[in-house]
This record gives structure tokens, sequence and C-alpha cells, in this order.
């Protein structure tokens, strides 16, 4: 049962005011304008047994996504495809107030999120997926792991996805007559097929001012805000308002606008910093 | 189940209704005997069953807050409300959607008023053909109404979609399922306010402001027929005295 928070970090209410106001303004504690991200870093191959990894620092969030490629059987709707799982967990060491145990609702929400943004676009063209058709294809398990939590899980974790994605390569496959099949990991073939790029952009509000990015402290005093997946050719690929509060016709009009920008600096940012490491 | 064609050449949609036409809605506020109020709405064959207890006192004090009464929502399935049985276990997906449900009524309640107290509200899906999720914004929204919790607004939702390249309101199962996208919206109409907003495919944004547009008309409809239906279950008691 899903029921109103009641374990978020304390703000004082001064130090709250402060914040809301210096955002009225435009301005932010670090510095940083209201459509800025903090500082990305991202490490490719930082889990050298993933097939793909990135650790994606955002800020003093800390989020590692790794993909581990599986020989499955294909869904009975596409026997030609392979499949694509997305999971997500909040670690206790990322927050006092995460506990152990299975994926609670944000964990859940935000790994349905990511999954839809890459599912809804084929970003993964699972087409080329496939094994022996009809019997066996690859499985793309895409897991999420926040390490620290700093505010902005969501597009934190959708960088570290498609960072984890394009770093991923498909291991050599032999299929004998008999249909036997043999992997050699050891010998990576092909990246793993692309068809698109796709990162999520969170816009938050407090009151009535818009942005993206917050930290931790930023974040807890949101009303709302609203997760916008972008594409690499500017469309919407997913949208999930989150945390209780609502939005006008024309704030989410804006944060769309905000997002379609931003997200598209995003994606650039992030394939240079990909190539780079390739 | 074979995909049918979801535009006719006529231009009317697989079921005979126009892109803008939401299906039949039938709205009973006070359904349930001993629930401190109730709803069952229908959208087409999507039927939906709310029951609001409290604002009341719960043994997990340690969730409560001392400002305002938190809210507790379960969006449940049964399991032969679906085509496929579906596992009573909670799956992801009734989760997740516990979890919009409860953030798109938040808004509205004026929780304020019972500090230290437990709204539960519990959506059961008796029969799921597309919609549920809206459908089930409805229903408990007009339960808290009847269970005479105060509210800014009553919060009605209703879903848009896109089949063959035509934006359609109110999308039923088969048009979810074989469709491109499907965009579920709240609205809180009075004060203005979108309070579940998801997407689930790829819109460009021309598109999506359509979308918007025909999904807050939609949702007009909707809380004409959800205020008319809440009026009536207060007529009623007149009646019997």
């Amino acid at each position: 049962m899903s029921h109103t928070p009641s374990t978020d970090m304390i703000t004082p209410k001064l130090k709250m005011l402060t914040i809301i106001n210096m955002l009225k303004k435009g301005m932010r504690s670090t510095g940083r304008g209201l459509l800025d991200f903090r500082p990305i870093e991202v490490v490719l191959g930082y889990v050298p047994n993933a097939d793909g990894s990135a650790l994606v620092r955002l800020g003093n969030t800390v989020v590692v996504a790794g993909v581990k490629l599986e020989i499955g059987s294909p869904y009975p709707d596409t026997p030609n495809e392979g499949a694509l799982v997305v999971s997500a967990e909040f670690m206790p060491t990322a927050s006092p107030t995460f506990e152990p145990g299975p994926p609670d609702e944000n964990a859940i929400e935000l790994a349905r999120v990511v999954d839809r943004a890459l599912r809804e676009l084929k970003a993964i063209d699972l087409s080329k997926l496939a094994i022996i058709p009809g019997r066996k294809a690859w499985v793309v398990y895409v897991d999420i792991y926040v390490l620290d939590h700093d505010g902005n899980l969501v597009d934190a974790s959708s960088i570290a996805s498609l960072a984890a994605l394009m770093s991923t390569y498909l291991p050599k496959v032999e299929v004998d007559e008999a249909g036997n099949i043999r992997v050699d990991r050891s010998s990576k073939v092909s990246p793993l097929p692309l068809n698109h790029k796709v990162v999520t952009v969170t816009v938050s509000k407090v009151e009535n001012v818009l942005f993206v990015d917050p930290d931790l402290e930023e974040e807890n005093m949101a009303e709302t805000k609203l997760i916008v997946a972008v594409s690499d050719d500017g469309r919407i690929a997913g949208l999930q308002k989150s945390g209780s509060g609502g939005l006008t016709e024309s704030e989410i009009l804006a944060a769309i606008d905000i997002a379609i920008k931003v997200g598209n600096d995003l994606i650039n940012l992030i394939t240079s910093k990909t190539l780079k490491q390739n | 189940m074979e995909k049918p064609r979801l535009i006719r050449e006529d231009g009317l949609r697989h079921d005979g209704r126009r892109p803008n036409e939401l299906r039949p809605i039938k709205i009973s506020v006070g359904v349930l005997n001993k629930a401190s109020g109730s709803a069952l709405v229908e959208y087409g064959a999507t039927k939906i069953l709310a029951a609001v207890h409290g604002p009341r006192e719960i043994p997990l004090r340690h969730l409560l807050l001392p400002d305002r009464a938190i809210i507790r929502c379960r969006y449940h399935m049964l399991t032969f409300s679906t085509h496929e049985r579906k596992s009573p276990a909670p799956s992801r997906r009734e989760i997740e959607l516990s979890k919009v449900i409860r953030e798109s009524l938040e808004p509205v309640v004026m929780t304020e008023m019972f500090p230290r107290t437990a709204i539960d509200i519990f959506i059961e899906v008796i029969n799921a053909d597309g919609g549920t999720r809206t459908a089930s914004v409805t229903a408990a929204s007009l339960a808290l109404a009847d269970a005479g919790i105060p509210m800014r607004d009553i919060v009605v939702g209703v879903a848009v979609g896109k089949v063959n390249n035509v934006l359609v309101l109110d999308i039923d199962e088969v048009e979810d399922m074989f469709g491109e996208a499907d965009m579920p919206v709240a609205v809180a109409p009075s004060l203005g306010m979108i309070t579940l907003l998801q997407l689930n495919g790829v819109l460009t944004r021309d598109e999506f402001v359509e979308a918007l547009k025909l999904a807050l008309e939609g949702a007009n409809q909707i809380y004409r027929l959800a205020r008319e239906a809440l009026r009536n279950s207060y007529l009623k008691v007149r009646v019997e005295e």
C-alpha cells in the first residue's frame, strides 16, 4: 500500500525559505542557474565483469548501472526479438532513510520510467538480438544501483543506463547444427545495436519556479516534478508526474520545452564522454 | 488477440466511437455499507470499485504525521479482471499505480484538518478494459467526497492514446495494446491543476500539446458526470426522508 512519505529529511525552515527565495530570483545555492545540471562524471566499464557498465556522478549523487546479457526464450508475441528487463535498487549506502529489502515504490517507479523510455523508443534494436529465431534470444538486463543519494536519482539513473548500454558489446555466439549454443564472452564482436539515445530530464516545481537537477534539499521542498524522457531526435519518449502536487497546463508545456532543450544537450554530453572512453 | 483495424475507413474507431468520444460512463456514489465513502465507476467495460475508510487512527503510529493526515492507497486488480488470470501477488505495476494515484489525490484532500490520522483508499479493479488507473482516480476521489472529507476539488481521470497516428480519447484495452501511445491524465478542473500525467509511448511536442488538450476536454465531460453522481447520492437521501 502506498502512503504519504513520513521519513523525509527535515530541512530547517530558515534554510528552506532562503532556498525558495533564491530560486524565485533564478539562483541556486551552488551558483548554477535554474536550467543547469551539476557536473556530470561518467566512468565506463566501472564493473569489468558486467557486459556493459557505467558509474555516474551527478554532483554528489552516485549511481552505477550494469548490463548483463543472458540467453533466454523470447516472449511468445515477439518470437524473433530479444527482451529488455530493467530493475533498480536504492542501496542502504545511499541514505540513512533507505532500508535493505525488496525495492520500494520509489525504486520500482524509477525502474519502470527508465524501462518505458528505452522500450517505447525502441532504443535497443531488439530485432537484432535473436539467436535462434523463435527459440532463443538475448535478454538485456539493465540493473541500476543507487549508491549515494543527493537528489535527482531518476536522471542520474537514466544517464547511467544509457552510458552502460552504449558500452555494451555482444559476445561471440556459435550455434551448431544440433542447436547447441556456445558463447565466447572473451571475444566481443559487435556493440549492442541501438536505434536511439534517450535520457530523462526531471523538471521540479517550487511555487511557480521550474528548475532541473535538484539536489536533495531542493528535491525535498519541491511540490512536484515532471519526469520527461527526451529522445535524440527531440521527441517525448515518456512522461511521469511524480510527487504530491499538481501542475497547470502552461507549467507542463514550459517543463517540456525545458526538458527537450536540456535533454538534447545531455545526450550530446554523454555521447562525447562515452566516445572518448569506448 | 488479433489486431483489429483501429481506425476504420469512415474515420471511426474499432468500436464505432469518434476520436474525441468517451465510452459510456456510469458513476454511482455511496455503494457500500461499511466504508466511510465509496463509488463504483464504469468507463465502458472497465469497472472500478473504490472505498475510503477514515480519517482514522492506525496501529502503525510511526507512519502518522503531526500536522496532517497521511493518505494510504492501494490499487488492486482482481485475479479474474483481466484476460489472463492475474497473479494475486502485488505486481510492480500495481505498486507504481498505487503511488501515482495517491499522488494525484494528495493535492486536493485537506489533510491538514485531520492530523495524526490515516485516510485509507482501496481501489479494486473488477474488470479491466483499458483506462483502469484513470477510472480509479475518478472513483477514489468520489469515494473521498462521499466520506465527507473536505476537498479543494474532485479529481477525474481519462487517458488519451495514439492509434494509427490518430489521437483518441479514453482508449480501451485493444487501443492500448495495439496503439502507439497511452497517456493517462488526471485533472482537478476547478483548480486548473493536472495531478497525474504519464506517457507510455513516443509523441512529438505538437502531438503532446494536442493530446493534453483532448484529455482536458474529456476530463471536463467526466467532471460534469461526477458532480451529477455526487449530487444524486444526496438527493436520494432527501427523498427517503
